[in-house]
């Protein structure tokens, strides 16, 4: 399943990952080879495990209480649960919500919140950053004249962007997307996906998609979970064309799911 | 022939059937109308309570006013009380002092005690016990917290009677309005802006800081109006405590009386009504301003 990964680098591992929320388990042995920049996405049914996969690769599974975590999850051979302090993950490791979240204050104080968090006062450097982000987030343009305005007087797809440029602003290596277009219009959806397209020679992307068609036109790779395992696990073009097991054939001829 | 009947009963049956539609609609209409007249009573009885509950406080105010501006004059508001002079001034500055001193101790803690209650506790017994206490807090008539406060921070502190002793027992009484209306503003902060702030690699204290107390800000002012209008309200917690010294208190620990406790003692004491009503007026006037400024202030920060 998994005899291309040694010609490329491995950004994450993760090795027999086992979760548990209480006494229900939510991930089962998943042992996985995240590529240093590609576009991995995630797919599955609801509740079959991939949201909680990703939030274990920078940790948001910390803030639940009740959650177990066994197995190793590794980030350039490193284990991150226990060689990284969790700010310094995060920062290497961001993460884009399903749901827009800006702060309630200004676009600019949006995007230089991060490199705020991690010592950057000089104004002429936040400038930089800032403007930089935007243009990388393809969101600069539109908010360039508005900069002090509040980030949610911006509409749903651009504050979409405008968190994937607050994301870049701390210069992660990798970005993490939890069905980031689920509440977004096709237009604004079709921009966020020319993005990920543009991102992805610079960074490694992690996408949790509901959507298919999207995993088939963004991704390089795609991994099908089902009730908390990775069923398969290969070349996205493979995947969709030639399923091994007969139960990601159904899935994504949409025989169930 | 048999053509004609079967025709004939065909057109009786829709006849019937229309007959039975229009009784219906009919009744349907009927039933609308008195559906709507209980609707228009209710109405009716929901505004004439509410007309009542705003009747009395119009009521009260207009009766203070006209009993009590024919008596206010400036002289009234800027000359001190002594045996020649019967001005309100120290008082009113006496009530500024002590309400300034107790939001200065009661709004640090009361945060403070409202983030740790909604951010840090985990869910437990300390929290219960402490939830108790403050719900406990909250019900205790004002005399109780006022013979408290005579007896610990005037006495066994030495505080004497005092501004400080004063402040220090009216932040205990408003503590509880100010953590659960602290907290209440903290809950309602989407846990999706803590996400996002963790996120980037945001401590627990520098997201509090940047992200969560500034949305509180709107929520807090509300704990700084309110508790502002039981400081300003109270007098048995605030004679027993702050004293009734008639002067201006030169610092915290000078005695002072505040505008409600000189109400008490001019009607009390029966010195003249028509120097309560008219202190009784410059009272609520006093508390109009103060809650307007908050207001406006919340809705400047809110944009």
């Amino acid at each position: 399943m998994m005899n291309n990964a040694v010609q490329n680098n491995v950004k994450i591992s993760t090795r027999n990952l086992n979760l548990f929320y209480g006494s229900m388990q939510a991930l089962k042995q998943i042992t996985m080879n995240i590529e240093e920049r590609k576009v991995t996405a995630l797919i599955g049914p609801s509740g079959c495990g991939k949201s909680t996969f990703i939030k274990t690769l920078n940790r948001m599974n910390d803030l639940i209480s009740g959650v177990n975590i066994k197995g190793e999850v590794l980030l350039d051979g490193l284990n991150i649960y226990k060689d990284y302090d969790v700010a310094d993950l995060r920062k290497r490791v961001g993460m884009v919500f399903q749901k827009p979240n800006p702060f309630p204050i200004s676009i600019y104080d949006n995007v230089a919140y991060g490199p705020r968090i991690h010592g950057i006062k000089d104004r002429a450097r936040l400038n930089d950053i800032v403007e930089k982000s935007l243009r990388s987030a393809a969101l600069w343009d539109e908010v360039k004249d508005r900069l002090k305005h509040n980030a949610l007087s911006i509409s749903g797809g651009q504050q979409q962007r405008l968190c994937i440029a607050r994301v870049l602003a701390v210069e992660p290596e990798v970005v993490l997307m939890d069905e980031p277009t689920s509440t977004l219009d096709p237009v604004s959806t079709l921009k966020i996906e020319d993005l990920i397209d543009e991102l992805k020679g610079k960074y490694t992307i992690v996408i949790v998609t509901h959507n298919m068609q999207q995993a088939g036109r963004i991704s390089d790779k795609t991994a099908f979970f089902l009730q908390g395992n990775v069923i398969e696990f290969d070349d996205t073009e493979k995947v969709f064309s030639r399923p091994v097991d007969s139960r990601t054939e159904d899935y994504i001829t949409g025989r169930f799911g | 022939m048999i053509n004609n009947m079967t025709n004939k009963n065909i057109i009786i049956n829709m006849n019937k059937n229309l007959n039975e539609n229009i009784n219906e609609n009919m009744n349907r209409v009927a039933g609308n109308a008195s559906v709507r007249l209980i609707d228009k009573f209710i109405r009716a009885v929901i505004w004439f309570f509410s007309f009542i509950a705003l009747g009395f406080l119009i009521w009260i105010i207009v009766f203070v006013f006209i009993k009590g501006i024919p008596h206010i004059s400036l002289s009234f508001l800027t000359s001190p009380n002594n045996g020649k002079n019967e001005g309100i001034w120290p008082m009113i500055i006496n009530t500024l002092f002590i309400v300034v001193t107790s939001l200065a101790i009661s709004i640090p803690v009361g945060i403070g005690a409202a983030i740790y209650l909604v951010e840090y506790s985990k869910p437990g017994k300390v929290i219960n016990t402490i939830r108790f206490a403050v719900e406990t807090l909250a019900g205790i008539p004002s005399i109780l917290y006022g013979l408290f406060g005579l007896i610990f921070f005037v006495t066994i502190m030495k505080l004497s009677f005092s501004i400080l002793a004063g402040a220090l027992t009216l932040s205990i009484m408003v503590l509880p309005t100010v953590i659960r209306t602290t907290e209440e503003a903290l809950k309602s902060i989407p846990s999706s802006y803590r996400e996002g702030s963790f996120a980037l690699g945001a401590t627990k204290l520098f997201t509090i800081r940047k992200v969560v107390l500034p949305c509180a800000v709107p929520g807090i002012l509300t704990a700084v109006i309110l508790s502002t209008g039981r400081i300003v309200g109270e007098t048995a917690a605030v004679f027993l405590t702050a004293g009734m010294g008639r002067n201006i208190a030169r610092n915290i620990m000078e005695s002072g009386r505040t505008l409600s406790v000189h109400l008490y003692i001019l009607a009390k004491e029966g010195i003249s009504f028509d120097k309560s009503y008219a202190t009784a007026t410059v009272l609520i006037i006093l508390i109009a301003i103060i809650n307007m400024a908050s207001s406006r202030l919340a809705a400047r920060m809110k944009k």
